[in-house]
């Protein structure tokens, strides 16, 4: 299979869009979500899409098909949550190394099956490691701004761990996405540095910050370039940004990175800015014409979606990424 | 393919051989480029260099130690070097504090930070909470190379560049050469070994003092100076750094020569290549500004260019008079007006001067809760604009809410002296007339003194333990007159009342509940609790502790800080990171929260918020699924009569939906917050006691207006004409669908019908309603909340129902009529009227009905109730059917009768239950017509719940309801069955029926036949519709205005 370091610098790359949105169609009751294996869990599992990866299994594939149809190069693990930290809000920190490997593993299945297809086209799995919902350079309490929630080795600890299942399960990638505090993505990015040392192995890893609003920085407070700057120590494929706002939002951001990172940059916005109702609904024509800024200015290597996309988008992304070139790899040096 | 393949995914970032330059960041980026000149790093929050950082860490007074380092950064300070090397500390403790809070200030954490220590443990502990790339200071090959590559090997790990000291396992570099044979040796191993990035290594070349007097000092400058252009132009890519002070040392006490001894060696070190270095600014003179003389006398030693350059130097320096340049903060914003100093100090988070600035407000003030609702508001409302669009940020806004709190915390003993003086004055003496109602004051004294002579058990028992200022001091009274009250026992000083229930002790004439008793006196600022007389009997100890309890925690501003906020995020959504900084910033500005957590189902919510007795219920969602649990919250408080303000926030959730969705749910206050500053302002307006209710209506009438306009706006429906609508018509194939003739066809009365015959068919949901009480019977009669009302709500009804059906006080009628029908021209039906009686002739009627001119999405049809009657084109003979019943005759007699014996109660209750029946008597009179009149429904088997639900076939839609919202239709209605004459059932003039308790509608069978909302229409029909009725287009639109699109 062809390296895809190699590959991305011959086209764009395609991500895959929302999880979350294709999972909702299907409206999973309480009794979906535990499924025979977890019928009797003590509390609510309802809303946890990882464990889905374990009790409806052919759902998450059947959602990393779509998306390979509609062109993507690269799915994303259903592994957004899939740390122990997180999973403690359903007491399943046990069932981490299981939720990831597993996740892993359909969605290498269904890779494999694209890639015998079209051998020309080599379909990749993005492990997606999310942010928890911890911070760790932020206090909850303001009345002890000194006070952490979580610790960089707890959060190693747990980032390790999933790393660890990811990779085991057929991960070709790893994605630290949603970043909200750099200091948890650091955690993460230096775990994965340990299990690339212990397996004396290398990994491509992508990087994703969050731009949480209209003052242009992530939660954790830094700038694009700050955050840029705070994870440039690992070597990476492709940093970028996802989530919060939409395609058109993120530019100045992307810009940012396009003129200042040395490796790809990559970007899977929201569909759109969430309306009155929590919905996304920006259309896939809307969308594309957005991202096509992207591609005329050369601001991406690497785009896809995240909140609200489907299928429908990602085809739109990816015919119209099929007429551009990538953006170049190299940056003058400033 | 993730074996070990390094070339095949080699990731690696090298790039083409040009310069690279040192990244670091904070908040910010910062980058030493060329053009940097230097990067000055502040050196003040070192403990080893700064005794009075020292001293503060030490004492553990970290807001003063986090001033030197605002202040180094304000100074101009691009990286602060941070170092807590001290015997007596716990470094790595005192490191991680530090840094921590460091973080929590936006104005220092923006830029980045230098982790100071000789101990690696204190660095790694650093490292673990800093998110921006930092600077280890630093590591050396002191310790061997072993050491030395694991150190670098986790910096590079962490993501942080490094200060290499010139040291080696020989020892300290001291000379030119040895120098540049550590540097030497450094680089190599960490480029080619460790492959850390060339650009992230720092030199620090050893700086040491000159003009010591000792010889082998004299080149220690110009060593250090010379190293540094041998190492930028060996080293590629690296950068040097150094401690500037040392080199002065030895005129320590003298600052002018120390400041322009600094200048020189900065000058000459900088042309050489050092590009960084720890500086005090305020130590620093410019090279420029330096005298002539001076300047010489300082380069011939830093230059070592004289052999007697130290002993000149030595004898100039006491020549040179002057003060030191200690540069100051800018402080030009003190001058500013009041409004301006406390403002600014809110948006920047500076509590340094706020107590003295809220104090000058509070004297300027008439009452000192007037600074926190003007001053200090009108500062939180640019925070909170500022926040909003996008020019603060977070950790900003958390600083400015602590300010915040400070300010607060000064003001409340200022409060709580002003409560007060407000509060009803103790009285002196024997003056108890200062508290009571002086027109009753001799009656009521007559009785307190009578009821003092006989207490209860309990009183006796209470008053043992209270009197002599038994309890803590407190001294207490009991029988004390109030208002017009006479309060049990009143501690004076403490404005506490205890009551004891069991025991009536107000004057017979003023007896009132104890409700509005114990509201009275709390509006007098009076705190009120109440005991049972069991429990001062059984359990005194558990009386007195809460007696205690509430004097002591008796808090200025009522009822327990500024008010309690239940916060949770809803059911099914674990994102609470928002809804954690609103409660931070809410707790500091002195509200009890109640924070439920995550995941948190709506019972609990409801049930917390009941027991905790809380102020403001806050909701917090990020997942598109919360939106609907807010929704269902906010009817469930609806239907529990919560009174409570409700905030909504959280990602997802926004004006537009608020005001659309949550706030008609919800009669009380709904309010979006969006951002964490504005909850402040608007918790503290919600719960303003003075202006509340002025502000909850403005609130709902701005909702109301947003939501209209939302909808007009955001419904950019489009519509059909009238034509396009009947193309897209409801189509029944005619040719199979079944009709049925009715078994008798014409008009029917039924005079004195027995009432009781209804009582299966009362649907009483609706009647609970009409009394605020909401719920599902029979639910609602063991509801936790209105169960009891609504239990003893329906005794009563039940009494006056059997009252009216023995007593026959309500008299029911119905008229009801069948007829051959067929749709004519789309949207009319006509019906055969037969003869049946020699007053009226045989003749035709029409129905007009009105069209859904929506456009539908994907083959929804457009319906008009003409839809299910076959037409005329389709050859076969259709019917329908109207009706109209009354249970009203009598209601308004009776009514009046309670009313005159001063009964409101039953009066409503009369009139509500008449209502029931007449909308019993119509589902009755339906079950008929279906099973024997018309009879297409003679098998039809329905429980009354089934019914209730109109699980039958067909419909019986009446006018001014959403399938026929045109009341005109009536007037066919009461021609075609003559109503009036046969019933005496008349309209109004705005064409309401009278009596009030009816019902008339039509009859349609078809089995297709549903109900529907006409939703809007357009102009068009309404002309058409004007034209086919004959009648003034004017008039017709006047009637269908509700319906017609702006």
């Amino acid at each position: 299979m062809k390296d895809i370091k190699k590959i991305l610098e011959e086209r764009i790359l395609v991500l895959d869009g929302a999880m979350g949105t294709m999972l909702q169609r299907h409206k999973f009751t309480e009794e979906d979500f535990r499924g025979e294996r977890f019928k009797d869990w003590p509390i609510p599992v309802q809303g946890n899409n990882d464990l889905l990866s374990i009790t409806q299994p052919e759902a998450i594939k059947e959602v990393h098909r779509l998306y390979f149809e509609a062109g993507a190069d690269i799915v994303e693990t259903n592994t957004f949550s899939g740390t122990t930290i997180a999973m403690a809000d359903y007491e399943m920190e046990e069932l981490v190394y299981e939720l990831n490997f597993q996740s892993a593993k359909i969605a290498k299945e269904v890779a494999e099956e694209f890639t015998a297809k079209e051998p020309h086209k080599p379909r990749f799995v993005a492990g997606s490691i999310g942010p928890t919902n911890r911070t760790a350079s932020m206090s909850p309490d303001v009345n002890d701004p000194g006070f952490r929630a979580v610790t960089f080795d707890e959060l190693r600890i747990a980032y390790k761990e999933q790393v660890e299942a990811l990779l085991d399960g057929g991960s070709d990638i790893l994605l630290v996405e949603t970043i909200f505090d750099t200091l948890n993505a650091k955690a993460a990015l230096f775990a994965i540095e340990e299990v690339k040392d212990e397996r004396n192995i290398e990994v491509p890893i992508m990087i994703s910050g969050t731009i949480t609003d209209a003052s242009g920085r992530t939660l954790s407070g830094q700038t694009a370039e700050a955050f840029l700057i705070s994870v440039s120590h690992i070597p990476m494929l492709s940093v970028g940004f996802n989530c919060a706002l939409g395609a058109s939002q993120l530019t100045p951001h992307l810009e940012v990175l396009a003129q200042k990172a040395s490796f790809g940059v990559s970007a899977h916005p929201n569909a759109g800015l969430p309306n009155a109702f929590g919905e996304y609904d920006e259309t896939p024509e809307q969308m594309v014409g957005q991202i096509k800024e992207y591609m005329d200015k050369s601001l991406v290597n690497i785009v896809g979606g995240c909140c609200g996309t489907t299928p429908e988008h990602i085809k739109a992304i990816a015919d119209l990424a099929k007429k551009y070139e990538p953006r170049k790899l190299t940056v003058d040096s400033f | 393919m993730i074996e070990n393949k390094p070339h095949n995914l080699s990731t690696d970032n090298s790039q083409p051989s040009t310069r690279k330059y040192l990244k670091l960041s904070g908040l910010e980026p910062m980058i030493v480029s060329a053009e940097t000149n230097f990067i000055n790093v502040g050196e003040r929050t070192n403990v080893a260099g700064s005794r009075k950082f020292l001293r503060l860490v030490k004492e553990e007074k970290f807001d003063e130690a986090l001033d030197i380092a605002r202040h180094q950064v304000e100074g101009g300070a691009q990286v602060i070097d941070i170092n807590m090397d001290d015997g007596l500390i716990d470094g790595e403790e005192a490191m991680v504090r530090f840094l921590n809070l460091i973080m929590a200030e936006p104005d220092i954490a923006r830029v980045p930070i230098m982790i100071d220590s000789s101990k690696w443990d204190i660095i790694e502990a650093g490292l673990q909470v800093v998110q921006g790339k930092c600077v280890v200071n630093s590591i050396s090959l002191k310790e061997g190379e072993e050491e030395f590559i694991a150190h670098a090997k986790k910096i590079k790990r962490y993501g942080a560049a490094v200060i290499i000291m010139a040291f080696d396992e020989v020892g300290q570099a001291d000379n030119y050469e040895r120098r540049i044979e550590i540097s030497k040796r450094s680089y190599d191993i960490l480029v080619n070994r460790v492959k850390f990035p060339p650009e992230d290594i720092i030199f620090d070349l050893n700086i040491f003092p000159v003009a010591t007097g000792m010889e082998e000092h004299r080149k220690n400058a110009i060593d250090f100076i010379e190293a540094t252009r041998w190492v930028r132009e060996n080293l590629p890519h690296c950068s040097v750094s150094g401690g500037v002070s040392n080199v002065s040392f030895s005129f320590r006490g003298n600052n002018p020569v120390r400041e322009a001894m600094h200048s020189v060696f900065l000058y000459h070190a900088i042309k050489a290549g050092m590009n960084m270095g720890i500086v005090n600014p305020a130590m620093l003179e410019v090279y420029d500004d330096i005298p002539k003389d001076l300047l010489e006398h300082v380069e011939d030693v830093i230059l070592d260019r004289r052999d007697d350059a130290t002993e000149r130097l030595l004898d100039f320096a006491e020549t040179v008079v002057g003060t030191s340049k200690e540069k100051t903060v800018d402080l030009s914003w003190r001058e500013e007006s009041l409004q301006n100093r406390i403002t600014r100090a809110l948006v920047k988070g500076i509590d340094q001067y706020i107590v003295e600035d809220v104090e000058e407000a509070r004297q300027a003030a008439e009452k000192p809760i007037e600074v926190i609702e003007g001053n200090l508001m009108v500062g939180m409302n640019v925070v909170g604009d500022l926040f909003g669009s996008g020019k603060m940020f977070l950790p900003q806004v958390v600083k400015s809410a602590r300010v915040m709190k400070k300010a607060v915390a000064y003001l409340l003993p200022y409060i709580e002296e002003e409560k007060k003086k407000n509060a009803p004055q103790p009285p002196k003496g024997e003056q108890h007339w200062k508290t009571a109602d002086p027109v009753l004051y001799g009656l009521m004294k007559e009785h307190a003194g009578r009821m003092r002579n006989q207490p209860t058990e309990a009183e006796s028992f209470l008053w043992k333990a209270l009197s002599g200022k038994n309890l803590n001091g407190y001294k207490f009274r009991r029988q004390h007159i109030i208002g017009s009250y006479i309060a049990d026992f009143i501690c004076l000083k403490e404005n506490l009342i205890i009551e004891i229930d069991g025991s009536i002790h107000q004057l017979p004439e003023n007896k009132s509940s104890d409700k509005e008793r114990t509201e009275w006196l709390e509006k007098e600022g009076y705190k009120v609790i109440r005991f049972t007389n069991k429990q001062v009997i059984n359990e005194i100890d558990f009386v007195l502790d809460e007696i205690l309890e509430t004097i002591e925690k008796a808090s200025p501003l009522g009822t327990g800080g500024a008010g309690k906020v239940l916060m949770a995020t809803v059911k099914g959504d674990v994102h609470d990171i928002g809804k954690n900084i609103v409660s931070v910033v809410l707790g500091c500005n002195n509200y009890e929260i109640v924070d439920l957590g995550v995941m948190v189902p709506p019972e609990k919510i409801i049930q917390t918020a009941i027991d905790e007795q809380v102020d403001v219920i806050g909701l917090s969602g990020l997942i598109t699924p919360s939106l609907d649990e807010m929704v269902f919250l906010a009817k469930e408080m609806e239907r529990r009569n919560f009174k409570v303000p409700l905030l909504i926030g959280g990602a997802t959730t926004s004006k537009a939906h608020t005001a659309v969705k949550i706030d008609p749910q919800y009669k009380n206050a709904v309010v979006h917050v969006n951002d964490a500053s504005r909850a402040v302002t608007v918790v503290g307006d919600l719960l303003n006691k003075r202006s509340n209710q002025k502000y909850v209506g403005d609130l709902k009438e701005d909702y109301e207006k947003f939501r209209e306009g939302f909808l007009k706006r955001t419904k950019q429906k489009e519509y059909l004409s009238i034509e396009e609508a009947r193309i897209n018509k409801y189509k029944i194939d005619w040719s199979f669908s079944e009709i049925t003739r009715p078994n008798k066809l014409g008009v029917e009365v039924i005079e004195d019908f027995d009432l009781k015959k209804l009582e299966p068919f009362i649907d009483w949901t609706p009647f609970f309603r009409s009394w605020d009480l909401h719920g599902k019977y029979p639910a609602i009669l063991t509801d936790d909340v209105v169960g009891e009302q609504a239990t003893s709500l329906f005794k009563d009804a039940q009494e006056l129902l059997q009252k009216v059906f023995d007593e026959k006080l309500l008299g029911a009628k119905a008229v009801y009529g069948l007829f051959e029908a067929n749709t004519v021209n789309d949207d009319d039906i006509e019906i055969k009227y037969p003869y049946t009686e020699p007053s009226r002739s045989a003749g035709n009627f029409r129905f007009r009905t009105l069209r859904q001119q929506l456009k539908k999405h994907a083959s929804k049809p457009n319906f008009a109730l003409a839809d299910f009657i076959a037409p005329k084109e389709s050859n076969r003979q259709d019917y329908m059917g109207c009706f109209c019943v009354t249970t009203g005759f009598g209601t308004k007699e009776l009514a009046e009768a309670f009313e005159a014996d001063h009964d409101d109660y039953n009066s409503i209750m009369i009139k509500a239950l008449a209502d029931r029946l007449a909308e019993a008597f119509a589902e009755y009179l339906h079950k008929k017509v279906r099973k024997e009149d018309w009879g297409y429904a003679s098998e039809e088997q329905l429980t009354n719940d089934e019914l209730i639900k109109e699980s039958y076939k067909g419909i019986r839609p009446a006018p001014g309801y959403p399938a026929c919202p045109d009341h005109l239709e009536k007037l066919t209605i009461w021609e075609v069955l003559q109503v009036k004459e046969k019933i005496n059932v008349e309209l109004t003039e705005g064409l309401a029926m009278w009596p009030a308790a009816s019902v008339s509608g039509y009859y349609f069978a078809n089995p297709e036949a549903r109900y529907f909302g006409l939703g809007k229409i357009k102009e068009d029909q309404v002309r058409d519709f004007a034209e086919r009725k004959s009648i003034d287009f004017e008039y017709a639109k006047k009637w269908l205005n509700p319906n017609l699109i702006d």
